[in-house]
């Protein structure tokens, strides 16, 4: 049943949906992506809860019009509307007023939602209402949605993912550096208006899939998951989209043969999924990356202190150091040092005077930035021939004058 | 308006007022350090909380459900820490992993085990049952000196008492500390102030005032009153006392308000079914904030 969802054998309307998924949890991502490194990723929530009082009007105004209320593209544009004006009240907020941009969102999606619920009481009264299912859209629900509202949610998908595409590059420009972007003249505002404006039809399209109150998740979670794995923008953006997209299908399909259980919390849940293997495995950002980093470093540390006493004749006293050295064969069990120990122990002291010589100089000519650690790298990898053999001048030049 | 009121009206505007009250006081500083979406994550994961505990008790009991959620409130903060330091996340974003997260895991739990039986369900937790929390052995106003009536309120209405008077006395010990910390943490810092254990306080107390108002009144209200009455309190003053006083009396008004608006309004008009109080006590206190950015004396930022 799964691979049927999986392989997109399950019917014409559960293919649209699995689609409409993807490429919806695609152009999450890569909105996502843009607010994220904007520092916004917040914002986003302010939006997507800001959509309910304009479904509920809408509703009521295609009710009282006498149009059914229940036809899709009505109640997302009355929702597009209200999760707008919502966006608008929190910019609002935070320029006019010293509320903090958390405040400002908090304040805005607690009573636009309110007042969503306030106008749901209204509309349960109407014999209509009842019937108009609108709680699906609080969680997202793909069961027995039309062929029509699948195809109208897969064209929209399209069309944002095209307006990002057209302007990635502005996009792109001002995220990875706004001041060098404002010289070339692209304007800062504009961007970050195109960026939510995309996010919000990202937010309003996932309403009847993954419902307004997770939507937030399919926007925050694939880009920062995709963070894990690269410092590129580029890169991140690809990954994140890729996520996105991974977790809308996987997780439409899922729902798909489990009729009984919500869409968006799946879909939540498979982006999570693949946010904690991106927080676990990722290289070089992950946990355990930066874990074995850490042992690694730890380890470097302790051999060439240990290295170092042993070529000074010094005792070693740390139990860590010592049983380092004696695993790797330099000393023996009692504490003498072999002869290969012995050859490394003056091949590091030299390592380091080399070092200490070099960064001397770099001192007095005011390069040293002071961060690098560099006695626990080998000199010979880091310096050309050259360097090294000047740098053995200048210590039988300080050798020549002690003595 | 006698006893019908008692019997209906009383107890719903009564826990609703300790709510708001419990849930602006902390909001206060929550709001001047810029730690205002706390209350929006906890108010969504208190729900996995809630469930897991119905869960493993099989009854919705009062007790096991509050430690749940509690727990949860905890698990949540744990985690967006461990997030945010070991993946070296920004606390926003890490935030908004979690409580999604979360919160679809309690929504799925919830579909997946018949709770059919019981009232628990998605829209509950967020739009809460105010409505259902009636004292039916009241007898007109008399009952509120007649000890035997007054043990059969809702059990929401001592525990939201009791939430507001820990969380009370909780303000008033450390107000200094919580005061210096809201303002310049540095400083407080500097002076021997024990920054990090007050400011998780501070959370766990958002936490709780979430906690014990989340089923009276649902996690919109929760999130509302955390921080619209703060944040319109903030517009009119710049002194931080004035500011909390005034944000309870905001909290007490728009609890006012909003209550009378949902309860009565459509009645006066002619219709006969009520509106959702929880949702038009937030939006009263979404009003509030909107005149006093509008026309509050301190609205501005000062440079």
């Amino acid at each position: 049943m799964l691979w049927a969802a999986l392989s997109l054998s399950l019917g014409y309307n559960a293919t649209l949906v699995t689609l409409g998924a993807s490429l919806l949890g695609a152009a999450a991502g890569m909105a996502g992506t843009f607010l994220y490194l904007r520092k916004n990723a917040l914002i986003s929530d302010a939006i997507s809860h800001a959509t309910l009082p304009g479904l509920g009007f809408a509703f009521l105004v295609a009710f009282g019009f006498g149009i059914d209320g229940r036809q899709l593209l009505i109640l997302l544009s009355g929702s597009a509307l209200s999760a707008a004006l919502g966006l608008y009240f929190v910019n609002w907020l935070t320029r006019e007023t010293r509320l903090t941009q958390d405040t400002a969102i908090g304040c805005v999606l607690s009573v636009f939602f309110a007042f969503g619920v306030v106008l749901l009481t209204i509309i349960q009264v109407i014999p209509a209402g009842r019937k108009a299912g609108l709680e699906s859209f609080l969680l997202g629900s793909t069961a027995g949605m039309l062929y029509s509202d699948a195809l109208l949610i897969l064209i929209l998908s399209i069309i944002t993912a095209l307006v990002l595409f057209v302007f990635l590059r502005p996009i792109k420009l001002v995220v990875f550096d706004q001041g060098y972007s404002e010289t070339l003249g692209i304007s800062v505002r504009r961007v970050d208006f195109i960026i939510l404006m995309v996010t919000l039809a990202v937010t309003v399209l996932g309403m009847k899939i993954v419902g307004l109150i997770l939507i937030v998740a399919l926007l925050i979670i694939p880009a920062v998951s995709a963070r894990f794995w690269s410092e590129r923008t580029n890169i991140i953006l690809v990954t994140a989209t890729l996520f996105g997209a991974l977790s809308g299908y996987i997780g439409s399909a899922i729902s798909a043969v489990s009729p009984g259980l919500p869409t968006g919390p799946i879909i939540v849940l498979c982006c999570f999924g693949l946010f904690l293997f991106s927080f676990l495995f990722a290289p070089k950002r992950g946990v355990l990356a930066v874990a074995l980093d850490h042992y690694r470093f730890q380890k470097a540390v302790h051999l060439t202190q240990g290295l170092l006493s042993m070529a000074a004749a010094q005792p070693i006293y740390e139990p860590k150091t010592q049983r380092l050295l004696r695993r790797l064969g330099y000393i023996r069990a009692d504490g003498v040092a072999t002869e290969t120990g012995k050859s490394l122990a003056a091949k590091t002291l030299l390592n380091e005077k080399r070092w200490s010589y070099w960064q001397e100089i770099l001192k007095e000519s005011d390069q040293l930035d002071g961060q690098a650690v560099f006695n626990l790298m080998d000199i010979e990898t880091k310096l050309t021939p050259d360097q090294i053999k000047s740098i053995d001048q200048g210590l039988a030049l300080k050798q020549g004058e002690r003595m | 308006m006698g006893s019908e009121f008692v019997a209906l009206g009383l107890t719903p505007v009564l826990i609703s007022a300790f709510a708001g009250m419990a849930c602006a006081l902390p909001g206060n500083f929550l709001v001047l350090r810029k730690q205002a979406l706390i209350g929006d994550a906890i108010s969504h994961v208190v729900l996995p909380g809630i469930v897991v505990a119905y869960l493993l008790t099989g009854q919705v009991s009062t007790w096991p459900m509050m430690l749940g959620a509690a727990g949860a409130a905890v698990i949540s903060v744990v985690l967006i820490e461990m997030i945010r330091r070991l993946g070296r996340i920004e606390y926003g974003a890490a935030m908004g992993v979690i409580f999604t997260t979360m919160f679809a895991a309690g929504v799925l739990l919830l579909e997946q085990s018949d709770t059919s039986r019981v009232h628990l369900d998605v829209e509950h937790a967020l739009f809460g049952n105010l409505e259902t929390l009636i004292w039916l052995q009241s007898d007109g106003w008399g009952s509120l000196l007649d000890p035997l009536s007054l043990a059969q309120l809702p059990p929401q209405f001592f525990r939201m008492v009791i939430a507001f008077f820990v969380i009370s006395a909780f303000t008033y010990i450390f107000w200094r500390p919580l005061v210096l910390i809201s303002f310049d943490e540095a400083y407080a810092r500097t002076i021997g102030t024990q920054a990090t254990v007050v400011g998780f306080l501070l959370v766990v107390l958002a936490a709780m005032a979430a906690v014990a108002a989340f089923d009276a009144v649902g996690s919109i209200i929760v999130i509302a009153m955390i921080l619209c009455p703060p944040a319109t309190a903030r517009l009119l003053t710049n002194d931080i006392k004035t500011q909390v006083f005034l944000s309870l009396i905001l909290a007490l008004g728009a609890t006012l308000i909003g209550y009378v608006v949902a309860g009565y309004l459509p009645l006066w008009l002619g219709y006969s079914n009520t509106l959702s109080a929880a949702g038009m006590i937030a939006t009263v206190s979404g009003l509030l904030l909107a005149s006093s950015a509008i026309y509050g004396r301190h609205r501005k930022r000062v440079i």
